[in-house]
């Protein structure tokens, strides 16, 4: 809710990243959600994380289905393209287009009605599938567009802005993007710029499914007493279990020998990852742990969040297809059609 | 008795269990034939069911070139106890029945006006094989060398299948042609008295015509047509098509040195994420279609909108079946020409393709990609269960080198950096079809956010009825662009001049083009029109508007064509008369035939209206 556009000149001494942008290169239109929205704070996470990891901002697709959080795409990175497609099925697009070039980031943005209601197929598809994306949901556990309903990720028992209790059972997307074989999952809060702008970073850096449910408060209808999702009782109740301390971008590995409780976890691309652990008990790289440990948490009312679980070995679904690396949308004639020669013995093989 | 006689023009019927392993023996039987020079044109009448139920075959040999189903049966090949009676009563008098006579049959199971052809197939199986699945197969092979030796069908040309397609598996082969001799020798030995009147002779009428059916085809057009991404979620009866799509592309389109493959295929969870990936996809610049039938083009309305108004390259191929709800899975019709032609909410309308047979499955999946790019919009390829999946005379396919794809209204980073103006849904060329960018294409320009709701000529969000009425009426324009660059219909004129025309499309074309054959002869001229494509071309117009009464051909009950014709020309509903087929077999030249020749006649016969 800014009224007024910031200037699109930069001051001189705005500070560019090695690949010559400065933070307003990443930003885009001016949003339109309510003041003090969640959603907002995750827009500028993103931009921070993409100025931060040199991302060049026209190599980013962004994607989004329909509602609050799938409006945000417009008002961060307007230099990518982006596509605002139907409701819940921003998953099916994303996959679709990562095919089409393989080359490029994919940033996926969806909501909890987006995602766990009319779309919770196909986030679990896409998951299990191994989409070589970001994929992030702006939870606030209402329909905010349509004025207060209760999304599937709503916890029974909360109330609504109405006084009306919710009888369902929760679904934890974390939880279920562990069980079906998200290769880094996370959990931050828009409340938390800290620990959130390190896991969608650790998320871009990551080659596979990543998934980030990002708790998002809802000003307008999800942030009063008695709702499991305001500012106040997220915040009484995070319990974050790690937290990334830098993401080394060299290609060789510098980082010292982790000490104590800190983790190096070398990526794909030849990047280490530092992990703080926050928990004794908790291993990163522990599938089954991780699950177990959300879901504990969430048993007695905790929110788990920080960086849950990464694969350091993850592949995605261009290995499995096995995919050229030239995208695919780049391939000419020449390499696709077979030719008059070919088709001539085809022909023959039918007669 | 009455004795049917004909050569290298008869109908047989192969009534068979499913599972049974009788369809590689009933191909091997039609393929027998065209070997010998002889058209057939089989199809496949099959149940949605894996094992245990009835199916048939149903093989139709015309020498004249005939490839429309006739109707009427001249020998059954009675290999399924269920159907024992059904079977039998759909004999022509005079005609054959080929039995299992193992067990002996009272004279009440039979016909007394159809000739008897018994074989102990069970028995001789079982005394020669010791493996029960044997057993069952060879029977197959052998009612196969006993209708060789009744019909006059070489055997040397079912060796040679077989050589062809056992290649290297000589156990299978030598075993195989066991099984052929024994039913060739049993026919000679014990047959010989009940001389067949129906007979094979060699012809050379076949030509340099192909023999497949319209979903491999369509595969392989897509193959041709730079198709490389195909997501899909299994239907019947297109899931062959997308499967084809695959094996066609494992044997051209991987890298021999890297084993790199330069196709995606993803069966999705279901059509919505089918669509979802190929408007993802399409987005993105690659060639991506999906292959479905109709409960899948109802899932995929939504998607089909959003590309429609978001103007993205979708190629859908929709192997029509029966209809509504999930209907009959294994039946044929066209009955999703509504469905496809407006799909979605709001004001849409599609651009479809009819191909007749499989080489214009290949052509139009082929040219359905080209469209989609150059157009920006969702193109339907109609095929049906007819076509798509059984195996059809066909032309040979054809490919020129030189053809080129048309990737459409792309703008390059150079046009970008050089200063050209971009206006995602601007009508720039007076063609109603706008320039897009591709994702990632210049640093700086050229970004611009896809949405299905409503935005300016520069896709900026905007809620303005100008902004609106500028883009949905430059979306018309460019439907109307599409009329001139689909597929133009063909014309088949009378012999003499005629005041009767006949519009028709898709799979009809083969039962269309007999009927105006056996219509001219009774002395009914019709000038005929093959329909290949929505939207219509002019000529379309001028071709109603030339015959006062123009009967309108298609295969469902509510005259779906006719009702685009009239809704979309705005003809006078009184030109066009319905002749409807869609009892789920597919259209034969006997029905439309007779149809049209009732209408003449009534009309002739009628009270005279005063013309006013």
């Amino acid at each position: 809710m800014t009224f007024l556009a910031k200037p699109r000149l930069h001051h001189p001494s705005l500070e560019t990243n090695r690949v010559g942008y400065t933070r307003r290169d990443y930003e885009g239109k001016i949003s339109t959600l309510c003041a003090g929205c969640g959603h907002d704070s995750i827009s500028a996470a993103i931009v921070q994380a993409c100025w931060q990891l040199d991302i060049e901002p026209h190599r980013v697709a962004k994607l989004s289905g329909i509602g609050c959080s799938s409006k945000t795409p417009d008002y961060f990175l307007g230099a990518s393209h982006g596509f605002n497609t139907v409701h819940g099925r921003m998953p099916s697009v994303l996959t679709g287009a990562n095919l089409a070039n393989r080359e490029l980031l994919y940033l996926g943005v969806s909501g909890d009605g987006d995602s766990a209601s009319i779309g919770l197929g196909q986030f679990a598809h896409a998951m299990r599938r191994g989409v070589n994306m970001v994929y992030i949901v702006e939870n606030n556990g209402v329909y905010g567009l349509t004025k207060g309903q209760f999304s599937a990720t709503a916890d029974r028992g909360s109330k609504s802005k109405k006084g009306v209790s919710n009888a369902d059972n929760p679904i934890d997307l974390a939880a279920l993007a562990l069980q079906l074989g998200a290769t880094y999952v996370a959990r931050g809060f828009s409340g938390d710029k800290a620990q959130l702008v390190p896991l969608i970073e650790g998320a871009i850096r990551h080659h596979g499914a990543a998934f980030i449910d990002v708790v998002s408060p809802c000003v307008a209808f999800n942030n009063h007493a008695g709702s499991t999702r305001s500012y106040d009782h997220v915040r009484a109740h995070n319990e974050a279990v790690a937290r990334i301390d830098f993401i080394d971008l060299a290609k060789e590995v510098t980082a010292s020998p982790a000490p104590g409780d800190a983790i190096d976890l070398p990526q794909a691309d030849g990047t280490v990852l530092r992990l703080r652990k926050l928990r004794a008990d908790f291993d990163p790289t522990d599938r089954l742990a991780a699950l177990g440990l959300v879901q504990g948490l969430g048993a007695r009312g905790e929110v788990a969040t920080g960086l849950l679980y990464i694969e350091p070995g993850a592949t995605d679904l261009h290995a499995a297809l096995k995919t050229p690396s030239t995208p695919l949308n780049r391939l000419a004639e020449a390499e696709l059609c077979p030719g008059a020669q070919a088709l001539e013995k085809i022909n023959a093989s039918l007669r | 008795m009455k004795r049917l006689e004909a050569v290298n023009d008869f109908v047989v019927k192969f009534a068979n269990v499913n599972g049974s392993g009788s369809a590689s023996a009933n191909e091997l039987f039609a393929k027998a034939i065209l070997r010998m020079g002889v058209p057939v044109s089989p199809r496949n009448i099959f149940p949605s069911n894996i094992q245990g139920l009835p199916t048939w075959y149903e093989v139709r040999v015309s020498e004249r070139g005939h490839l429309g189903r006739r109707g009427g049966i001249d020998m059954m090949v009675a290999m399924n106890p269920q159907t024992w009676d059904q079977d039998l009563r759909e004999l022509e008098p005079g005609g054959y029945l080929f039995y299992d006579s193992t067990k002996p049959l009272p004279p009440s199971a039979l016909r007394a006006d159809v000739h008897a052809l018994g074989m102990p197939m069970t028995a001789i199986c079982s005394a020669t094989y010791d493996d029960p699945r044997q057993r069952q197969l060879f029977k197959n092979i052998l009612y196969v060398g006993a209708l060789a030796q009744l019909l006059g069908i070489e055997p040397a040309v079912i060796e040679t299948l077989f050589s062809e397609q056992y290649k290297g598996k000589e156990k299978l082969l030598a075993s195989n042609i066991q099984a052929l001799h024994l039913g060739l020798d049993f026919a000679r030995e014990h047959l010989a008295h009940c001389a067949v009147g129906l007979q094979i002779r060699r012809r050379d009428s076949v030509g340099k015509r192909i023999f497949i059916d319209g979903n491999a085809a369509a595969a392989l057009g897509c193959v041709y047509g730079g198709a490389t991404v195909c997501a899909w979620y299994p239907i019947t009866p297109s899931s062959s098509l997308a499967e084809a799509f695959q094996s066609y592309c494992a044997k051209l389109r991987v890298d021999p040195a890297s084993g790199e493959r330069r196709y995606a295929v993803v069966q999705a969870e279901d059509e919505i994420a089918s669509i979802g990936m190929v408007t993802g996809a399409g987005w993105n610049g690659a060639r991506a279609f999906t292959a479905t039938s109709g409960p899948g083009v109802s899932l995929m309305a939504e998607f089909i909108g959003l590309a429609y108004f978001a103007e993205i390259p979708v190629t859908i191929i929709n192997v029509q079946r029966g209809g509504p709800s999930t209907g009959m899975p294994t039946r044929t019709q066209q009955a999703d020409i509504l469905a496809c032609a407006y799909a979605s909410h709001g004001d849409t309308k599609h651009v479809l393709l009819f191909p007749q047979d499989p080489r214009e499955c290949f052509d139009h999946a082929a040219a359905a990609l080209d469209l989609a790019d150059r157009l920006q919009t969702p193109v339907f390829v109609m095929t049906d269960l007819d076509i798509g999946m059984n195996q059809r005379l066909c032309e040979p396919f054809e490919w020129d080198d030189s053809r080129a794809y048309d990737r459409g209204k792309v703008i390059s980073a150079a046009e970008l950096e050089a200063g050209r103006d971009f206006g995602r849904y601007k009508d720039v060329d007076g063609d109603g079809i706008p320039w897009r960018t591709l994702p990632a294409t210049h640093p700086t320009k050229g970004a611009y956010f896809t949405r299905g709701t409503t935005r300016d000529p520069y896709a900026r969000y905007s809620e303005a009825g100008t902004d609106y009425l500028y883009n949905v009426e430059r979306l018309l324009k460019k439907f109307a662009t599409a009329a001139t660059l689909v597929p133009p219909p063909e014309v088949r004129p009378a012999a003499r001049r005629t005041r009767l025309g006949v519009l028709y499309f898709g799979s009809t074309s083969p039962a269309m083009h007999e009927a105006l054959d056996t219509l001219a002869e009774a002395g009914i001229h019709l000038d005929a029109m093959r329909l290949r494509a929505f939207p219509f071309a002019d000529s379309v117009r001028e071709f109603i508007a030339a015959h006062a009464e123009v009967f309108v051909v298609e295969q469902n009950r509510d005259a779906q064509m006719r009702t685009l014709l009239v809704n979309e020309l705005g003809v006078a509903p009184k030109r066009l008369v319905a002749t409807l087929h869609f009892d789920g077999t597919p259209i034969t030249a006997r029905f439309i035939a007779q149809s049209i020749t009732a209408h003449v006649h009534r009309e002739v016969t009628a009270p005279k209206e005063k013309v006013k």
